[in-house]
């Protein structure tokens, strides 16, 4: 294989699975801090039960984003040097802040955590914990400045062969990143709910801590709704957004070839990407028209448009992002994302309506459904990073000018390898520990356990 | 003094930071086999280090993303040339991250006594590694006219790198032995004592020969001699102290760990990569760096945010400032 596929293949694999992990952490360190705030108000043991339980989850969780995040920052210079001499006066700027402001912030006061329920008083441990979780979403909007850059260029100018920033304020407050990170602060909420309920659930089940898992329950099931709401609302306007944007991202995603007046939404359809054509789809009428420019009638671009559109503006090339791949990751994330907020709302529905715990089959549901949220965090990214092939940076870099000259493909073969196997390994051992340590159910409250 | 100078010489606080503080924590897993004999010994010796290794690490990926704003073509060229040797570094510090939260959540001994083993090697890779990569840093690497390494992993195995790193590890382990006499009792304290007291004229005389070769081989700078001459003081009169006086020798570790940081800094200005193939193809600060705009804004950030973090970090050595006692075992 070449050095540019392998390449990209490292890419998304350290990247897919450095995400697996971050949404967690960015949700559930916002919900064991409000747990922790309910335990210093309240005074109520149960509340420091919880926070000891769900906190020790999210450490076995959160060590796992931390060490493939230095992966993340340093591979943007081994595997994409050319992308790092180009880009590295807009893109390296908001990384570093990330690291100054968030990643400091974030390590030193999850450790004082951890180590200090005895040493600090209660305020100043509730503070550390509120202080993790701000600063795991603050260094989230800095990365999420920075990827929003590749897809949405502002603020910049052409100089001295390469992008350089002219407009430090205009890059923090891009249109894209505006939009992007409360849907990727949402889909942290929406995936600690659904992680919440579902172990709550399998305990309610088995009448394990009741107690504590029921106002476990309760809490997620409300921060659940919100979530996938609130994700799928954000999520709505992004799609809106890309329309103008990158409006080949949004053809491929609802495979679109033709440009249509009104566009028609397709449900399912079996796509032939080299002859550029669905030779079955099941079609709603207008029903893209409406999601894009809320009008039943407005006219839709299709990806051959745009194809000769992109070749006359930067000459000869292959505009059409992968349609297979985009129509059915897209599918997946918006149907993942739409049965969350309908199993939130039945949670919810019998919690707050019939006043009782929801009935069993939920329950016997709930574990299974701390999937969905993974499957839609990973398949919005892929929707994301390969909409937007063949650039790398849109209309200013192509993929294959941003890879490391120097870095054979033997090198890039022992990478990929290690990074995958040990990745893979990582994973068992993580999802097995998980797995106990949420089965295990709380510990007995002894002095300085933790 | 120019933004360019001011941000090398910020990559340089940065790294000294990253050396003199994860430095520690890389001797500690280091020394780890040779400190606890048994379970509750080696999380002693891992707790002395719990709260603060994952903060420490941050100062790493903060030099790395300062590298990256401040000089992308000095990030581009360092990472994508030593390509391999990260590869295995990062292998190695993933392992050793998530060693630390692993290891104490099974009681098997096999499944402690695994980790521990991985929480030493992931400790040993990047100290040797990073006293490697400093090493081709000072004596220079092939690099072409489009900025780009030429060499292969065997180029960075060269001697010269390689006793760096062997220094890296000593020095690191030295230093991390004094940390454990600072914050252990019982007998990990004694070994560590024991291990800092063999450590000290190896260590010495390791650092002595590397710095002689460096100035032979690059000639003399004023600043980095004078850096060298305080390290080489400081790590000799760690004998005084490494004793009962701990924490004095602690901070000669310090100074040492800081002041070579400096003399390598100071051997390469204004050059940041040095290209052995045509030194006119060597990266400076000035052909390396961003523009001037993202240096200015970068320089406020730095200059705002900078100091808060040292305000919490030595906060949070205040706070866990107290010796770890067989009690102190929990998590």
């Amino acid at each position: 294989m070449e050095v540019l596929t392998l390449a990209r293949w490292q890419f998304a694999i350290t990247t897919v699975y450095h995400f697996f992990f971050v949404p967690l952490t960015l949700g559930l360190s916002i919900l064991v801090a409000i747990m922790e705030t309910l335990y210093v108000r309240t005074g109520n043991e149960l509340y420091k039960q919880m926070t000891r339980f769900w906190g020790k989850l999210f450490i076995i969780n959160f060590v796992m984003g931390v060490v493939t995040g230095i992966v993340q920052e340093f591979q943007f210079g081994m595997n994409w040097s050319e992308y790092a001499r180009f880009m590295g006066d807009i893109f390296g700027a908001p990384l570093a802040i990330e690291a100054l402001l968030a990643f400091y912030l974030e390590s030193t006061f999850l450790g004082v955590w951890i180590f200090g329920w005895q040493k600090l008083s209660r305020g100043l441990h509730l503070a550390a914990i509120w202080l993790v979780a701000i600063a795991s979403n603050l260094s989230a909007l800095w990365i999420l400045i920075a990827n929003s850059f590749m897809h949405q260029p502002v603020g910049y100018v052409i100089r001295n062969g390469r992008a350089e920033m002219a407009d430090f304020l205009a890059l923090v407050t891009n249109p894209h990143v505006l939009l992007q990170y409360p849907h990727v602060l949402f889909s942290g909420v929406a995936t600690a709910a659904f992680f919440v309920l579902g172990i709550s659930a399998y305990h309610l089940l088995k009448k394990s801590s009741p107690a504590l898992f029921e106002r476990s329950f309760r809490l997620a099931a409300v921060y659940g709704l919100i979530g996938s709401l609130m994700v799928m609302g954000f999520g709505h306007l992004q799609g809106q957004h890309m329309m103008k944007t990158q409006p080949a991202k949004m053809a491929a995603a609802e495979a679109l070839w033709e440009t249509e007046q009104p566009a028609a939404f397709s449900v399912v359809a079996w796509i032939d990407e080299q002859q550029q054509t669905n030779p079955f789809a099941l079609r709603i009428p207008g029903v893209v028209s409406f999601l894009a420019y809320n009008n039943f009638s407005a006219r839709v671009e299709g990806l051959k448009e745009l194809q000769a559109r992109y070749e006359q503006q930067y000459g000869p090339d292959d505009y059409i992002p992968p349609v297979i791949l985009n129509f059915w990751g897209f599918r997946l994330m918006v149907g993942a994302g739409t049965l969350m907020a309908l199993l939130a709302a039945v949670a919810l529905f019998f919690l707050f309506f019939r006043k009782q715990l929801p009935a069993s089959w939920l329950l016997r549901l709930l574990p299974f459904a701390i999937a969905l949220p993974y499957l839609a965090n990973t398949f919005g990214w892929i929707l994301t990073e390969t909409g937007r092939q063949p650039w790398i940076v849109v209309g200013l870099q192509k993929i294959q000018d941003a890879v490391s000259p120097n870095v054979t493909a033997g090198s890039l073969l022992v990478s990929l390898i290690g990074f995958t196997l040990l990745y893979g390994a990582l994973m068992v051992v993580d999802l097995y520990l998980l797995a106990r340590a949420a089965k295990a159910g709380p510990a007995p409250e002894s002095a300085g356990a933790h | 003094m120019d933004l360019n100078t001011l941000w090398f010489i910020l990559i340089g606080v940065l790294f000294s930071g990253f050396f003199l503080l994860e430095g520690f924590d890389y001797g500690v897993g280091i020394l780890l086999p040779f400190v606890g004999k048994q379970d509750e010994e080696r999380r002693l010796a891992i707790n002395a280090i719990g709260p603060f290794w994952d903060g420490n690490e941050v100062w790493m990926l903060t030099a790395g993303g300062a590298l990256f704003a401040a000089f992308p073509h000095w990030y581009a060229t360092l990472f994508s040339g030593f390509y391999l040797a990260l590869v295995l570094m990062l292998f190695a510090l993933i392992v050793r991250g998530v060693a630390f939260e692993f290891r104490s959540q099974l009681a098997a001994s096999r499944w402690r006594t695994t980790w521990d083993t991985l929480l030493f090697i992931g400790s040993l890779v990047p100290a040797l590694l990073w006293g490697v990569a400093v090493g081709n840093l000072v004596r220079g690497v092939p690099i072409d006219a489009q900025m780009n390494f030429t060499g292969n992993l065997l180029t960075l195995l060269n001697p010269f790198a390689l006793l760096a790193g062997v220094l890296f590890v000593l020095l690191f382990s030295l230093h991390g032995a004094l940390f454990l006499s600072l914050k252990t009792t019982g007998p990990v304290l004694e070994r560590a004592q024991q291990i800092a007291a063999r450590l000290w004229l190896p260590t010495l005389l390791v650092a002595a020969g590397w710095i002689l070769w460096t100035f032979a081989a690059g000639g003399i700078k004023v600043v980095a001699l004078l850096a060298a001459v305080i390290a080489a003081v400081a790590l000799a009169a760690v004998r005084l102290w490494a004793g009962q006086r701990a924490g004095r020798a602690f901070l000669l570790t310090s100074v040492t760990i800081v002041s070579a940081t400096v003399m390598v800094f100071a051997m390469l200005f204004p050059n940041v990569m040095i290209s052995t193939t045509n030194p006119a193809w060597s990266l400076t600060i000035y052909t390396a760096a961003s523009s001037p705009y993202t240096l200015r804004v970068m320089t406020i950030v730095a200059v705002i945010f900078v100091p808060i973090v040292l305000l919490y970090q030595v906060w949070t050595y205040r706070v866990f400032r107290q010796r770890l006692t067989a009690g102190d075992l929990h998590y």
